[in-house]
């Protein structure tokens, strides 16, 4: 039985990007915010010394950073006649915990979604016909549009001191960065890192073919940024134990070290954490939401009452919440009725892998977000008339580092292990590099989210079911980007090269991307949303879920930049509407 | 909670004056009064010492560790058991400058009536005033836990025959306003020679004024306006916001000095701050033949100690630090020219270096970044090659330090 709180104003679930952003926002409008983590306060002073982050053992092999299984997993099966079973290690994805979330062991990748991809659906009907996307793609409009998008994108990327080279600012067009991009209200907030050798190399020949080669966009900041909170961050140090690791030098943006250490110093807000939401109350009718229930690391159970609830876990987390609450109705994939669930979708991960004898890339200096990449083959920016599928993907070069467990590049051929093993790991550490495409993951009427019928969490609940397959369309378009990238390989003339265009069927045992998005998406028509484009819940006017679940499908972009401007967007829609007329839906 | 005091009996109080003071008095209301009294709370400090849980504002009970045993802060709630309800503003008064407690016995110096007794009447009656103003709290708190024979309160009046002087705050009619001000500040309330002026045996300030002293294992630095080691190569602004914000390009508050950032001097007004600046900066209160010592010679770049200093500073220190030394302007301090690196005393240097230490956190300045501790895979040699290396690179130059020091303060944290 839980023990009743003392109401407040707001109630924010999850204390990574997006729920540190809208509890920072809603506090400086003036409410009370209690936010509620499940996992621990994180902190980079306490928790990031840097003699002893850069243990490859500690965060990459037994992934510290990541949610315990334990505590909570998923179940996966490829098709729904199977039967799912638990992911007891994470493999193809990882779930972070704590203050900072998953932000806290991202690489730094910050792309914008381009323009098309917020009305996708109307745009590749305008552009192919309207009879051109095919049953096995359940792709729709996001309800908002790129004009809607922008500040908030701006707002994210000052808050993050994102690094990067503008092309389409507003006042012109310049050179040197991404020609694909929308157009942008101002410059980067930081300029672009440094590029190592890999990167270089590989846009010196991008730009030989005719390509437009430009810095990734990095929220490991280039140089010391203050961003309009008053925190301050580090510019990195290419140390290359970054993707799966805290970062010591507070140069790689979360919300540890953008917004928790001023939110934290505000008198109306309060952070819980080690506290895991069992669910989301509503009153009679379902209509309102009243609050959450939540249980302390001492086991006690709580009710938290709060005039306005914001969910913003992972998106596996939020989506669970959803459908232990009954809030919406469950997907259904014989009947395609219900949303709660519906358009999960993933990342396609597409690399090929460069073997040269006379380079030396030095690939110990990494970050995870510094390389160069090339957009001729991402999204609707090449025309698919004809090619059989829609989307593709980032071409990039991004050196994340080798750190000595599992960077040991071998060329196939090569023994698993024993003498022969040893010597090709040390001839080829040094000389070895990769091109990657980072491709679309469109929803499919056969990929949703529901509740596992077998398996429960730690508290009886029951697991979260992921029920997922690539689509012919993304392997095709795999195959595609993948013949594309190769050609860019060979012109830059490697003794092997070793293609790996994205295969099926799903496989979660090892990691591919941890950018799982949709399941509760945002539109314009309650009967394939369940949000609004405020992220507020149809039907249920005080509820508010925010997240990466709100994709309707994934972009060959990573998440984060966009989960960030949604974030802001709710926060947007609480403070300048919501709040005006509270208890209904935003209609603006 | 407990506050260490070091070689002094002095508390941590950190204080000062107003800015209010002469040209609003005529028109100050009653609410003026106290909201004043309450800023001279917060410019002295009085919670560092006499708040041990903020439920109970003001009501004692924070132990001060001094060489002579453990003293406990007394509550000064208007609270008529307990707390100070059935004093007079005379009787406060002979506290603050006398450091004589109601019925005539003697306080102890670990409350700083030698530097409070510079206060004006004025000051005192508004923070009497705003005394006034705090709940009562009913706490019994034991102030005299020392061992015989301090614990004989009747000792303080040949400590105070040797080592305070009853006097009025002279401004110095030579002098401008602010600096006049400033020195109200420095020496009255804000009483920074407590821990910047070395002391002597009894506890009483005994050396070179603002020369820099050792308090609980950290080294308060040189304050003069020596240009090398002191604070003369600071900007005013720079002085302002370190004490304002918690940090500028060259340091951040840490160890006892954080907590004076934190409780006191973040909340004071710009004017006030400037005025410290100004007078510690023209070096007013010195000395009038004072003068800053030639710089010593650095040691050169074979120095056995400086070289394997240089190979451990590009694998550990300089990704933060920068290969010259300049740091990074509010996260990373910049090492070259720093007066605390050329200072006399190494131990705030070695103490971070082993146990690591964290940047005070204000609403100016939130971020609060920390050095890590690298003691555990430091060896005393490497701390101390490693420190000799940055005091006598990119224009620094102090002694070296030794692996004996490294290994005294190492063992002496591990003990705390």
């Amino acid at each position: 039985m839980a023990t009743k709180l003392p109401r407040t104003d707001a109630v924010v679930v999850g204390l990574g990007w997006a729920g540190a952003i809208i509890a920072n926002e809603l506090v400086d409008a003036g409410l009370s915010v209690v936010g509620v983590e499940r996992g621990p306060w994180r902190d980079t002073a306490k928790d990031f010394n840097i003699a002893s982050v850069t243990d490859e053992l500690r965060y990459a092999q037994r992934q510290e950073l990541m949610l315990r299984t334990a505590q909570n997993t998923i179940t996966m099966r490829n098709t729904p006649s199977q039967t799912a079973l638990p992911m007891r290690q994470w493999g193809s994805f990882h779930p972070g915990n704590g203050t900072g979330g998953a932000g806290n062991h991202w690489a730094g990748i910050t792309f914008r979604f381009q323009p098309e991809e917020f009305r996708l659906r109307s745009h590749l009907e305008e552009r192919y016909g309207a009879g051109s996307i095919p049953d096995e793609l359940s792709l729709q409009d996001w309800g908002t549009d790129w004009n809607e998008m922008e500040p908030h994108y701006d707002a994210f990327e000052k808050l993050a001191g994102t690094s990067g080279r503008a092309a389409n600012l507003a006042r012109g067009r310049q050179a040197g960065g991404n020609p694909f991009e929308g157009v942008r209200s101002s410059d980067y907030p930081t300029p672009p890192l440094k590029q190592p050798y890999s990167p270089t190399l590989f846009a010196d020949t991008a730009r030989e073919m005719g390509y437009q080669p430009f810095p990734v966009p990095s929220s490991l900041v280039s140089e010391t940024y203050t961003n309009p909170l008053g925190v301050t961050m580090g510019p990195c140090t290419f140390c290359g134990f970054c993707t799966n690791y805290g970062c010591a030098n507070y140069s790689k943006a979360s919300s540890i070290t953008t917004v928790l250490p001023t939110l934290i110093r505000k008198d109306n807000f309060e952070a819980r954490t080690l506290c895991e939401v069992l669910r989301v109350t509503t009153d009679s009718d379902g209509r309102r939401a009243t609050g959450i229930v939540y249980v302390d690391s001492a086991g006690r159970q709580w009710e938290q009452p709060a005039d306005i609830v914001v969910i913003a876990a992972f998106t596996f987390e939020n989506v669970r919440l959803m459908l232990t609450s009954n809030i919406g109705e469950a997907y259904d994939p014989i009947t395609r009725r219900g949303t709660t669930g519906r358009n999960y979708a993933y990342q396609t991960a597409n690399s090929v892998q460069l073997f040269f004898d006379d380079k030396n890339f030095n690939p110990f200096i990494g970050a995870g977000a510094v390389g160069m990449g090339i957009d001729e083959f991402n999204n609707d920016n090449f025309d698919h008339s004809g090619l059989g599928f829609f989307g593709g993907g980032s071409t990039r070069v991004t050196p994340i580092g080798a750190a000595p467990i599992n960077s040991r590049p071998t060329p196939p051929g090569t023994p698993r292990w024993g003498s022969q093993w040893k010597r090709s790991t040390v001839d080829n550490y040094a000389s070895t590099m990769s091109i990657g495409c980072e491709a679309s993951n469109y929803a499919s009427p056969n990929n949703y989210l529901s509740l596992d019928p077998t398996y429960r969490d730690r508290l009886g609940r029951p697991l979260l079911r992921i029920t997922f397959d690539f689509t012919d369309n993304d392997l095709k378009m795999a195959q595609y980007v993948t013949d594309k990238v190769t050609e860019i390989a060979k012109r830059m003339n490697p003794r092997q090269m070793v293609a790996k265009p994205r295969t099926g069927p799903w496989d979660g045992r090892p990691y591919q991307s941890s950018h799982v998005v949709g399941g509760f998406v945002m539109g314009a028509d309650p009967s394939h949303s369940s949000v609004n484009k405020y992220l507020q819940v149809w039907d249920v006017p005080n509820l508010f879920v925010v997240g990466a679940s709100a994709f309707p499908q994934n972009p060959g972009y990573n998440p984060t930049g966009t989960v960030g401007a949604l974030a802001f967007k709710a926060a947007d829609g609480i403070v300048n509407h919501y709040l005006r007329r509270p208890g209904e839906m935003i209609t603006t | 909670m407990t506050t260490r005091i070091g070689f002094t009996l002095l508390g941590l109080a950190g204080t000062s004056l107003v800015a209010l003071s002469s040209s609003a008095s005529a028109a100050s209301t009653e609410y003026q009064d106290i909201e004043h009294g309450r800023y001279l709370s917060v410019v002295g400090d009085c919670a560092a010492c006499h708040t041990e849980s903020d439920a109970q504002p003001l009501a004692g009970g924070v132990s001060l560790e001094t060489p002579f045993g453990t003293l406990m802060a007394p509550n000064i709630t208007p609270d008529a058991k307990t707390g100070l309800g059935d004093w007079t503003f005379d009787d406060f008064k002979a506290a603050m400058t006398e450091g004589i407690g109601k019925g005539g016995y003697h306080l102890y110096p670990a409350m700083p009536y030698p530097t409070y007794t510079l206060m004006r009447d004025e000051d005192l009656r508004d923070l009497w005033a705003y005394l006034q103003t705090v709940d009562p709290v009913d706490h019994e708190v034991d102030a005299n836990q020392l061992p015989f024979p301090f614990n004989i309160r009747l000792a303080m009046m040949g400590w105070n025959w040797l080592n305070f002087e009853d006097t009025d705050f002279a401004p110095d009619p030579d002098q401008p306003d602010d600096i006049n001000r400033g020195a109200y500040l420095v020496e009255g309330l804000g009483h920074c020679g407590t821990c910047h002026t070395p002391r002597n045996f009894m506890g009483g300030e005994g050396g070179d004024k603002f020369s820099g002293a050792v308090i609980d294992n950290w080294y308060a630095p040189d304050i003069t306006p020596d240009a090398h080691k002191g604070i003369g190569g600071w900007s005013e602004d720079e002085l302002v916001e370190y004490l304002k914000t918690g940090g500028n390009r060259y340091d951040f508050a840490s160890g006892p000095m954080a907590d004076e950032v934190r409780h006191s001097s973040q909340y004071w007004t710009d004017e006030d701050l400037h005025a410290v600046a100004r007078y510690l900066q023209s070096g007013a209160g010195l000395a009038d033949d004072w003068q800053a010592e030639a710089a010593p010679a650095a040691l050169d770049a074979e120095n056995a100690q400086v070289s394997a200093g240089s190979a451990i500073y590009f694998d550990r220190c300089a990704g933060c630090h920068t290969p010259d030394g300049s740091g990074e302007t509010g996260m990373f301090p910049q090492l070259a020219g720093s007066p605390v690196v050329n200072g006399d005393d190494p131990t705030s240097l070695i103490r971070v270096v082993l146990a690591g230490s964290r940047a005070v956190a204000t609403d100016a300045k939130p971020t609060a970044p920390a050095m890590p501790a690298l003691g555990w895979n430091l060896s005393d040699d490497d701390v101390a090659n490693v420190l000799t290396f940055v005091r006598n690179s990119w224009g620094n130059a102090a002694d070296a330090v030794s692996a004996e020091e490294v290994a005294e303060l190492r063992a002496t944290l591990q003990d705390e």
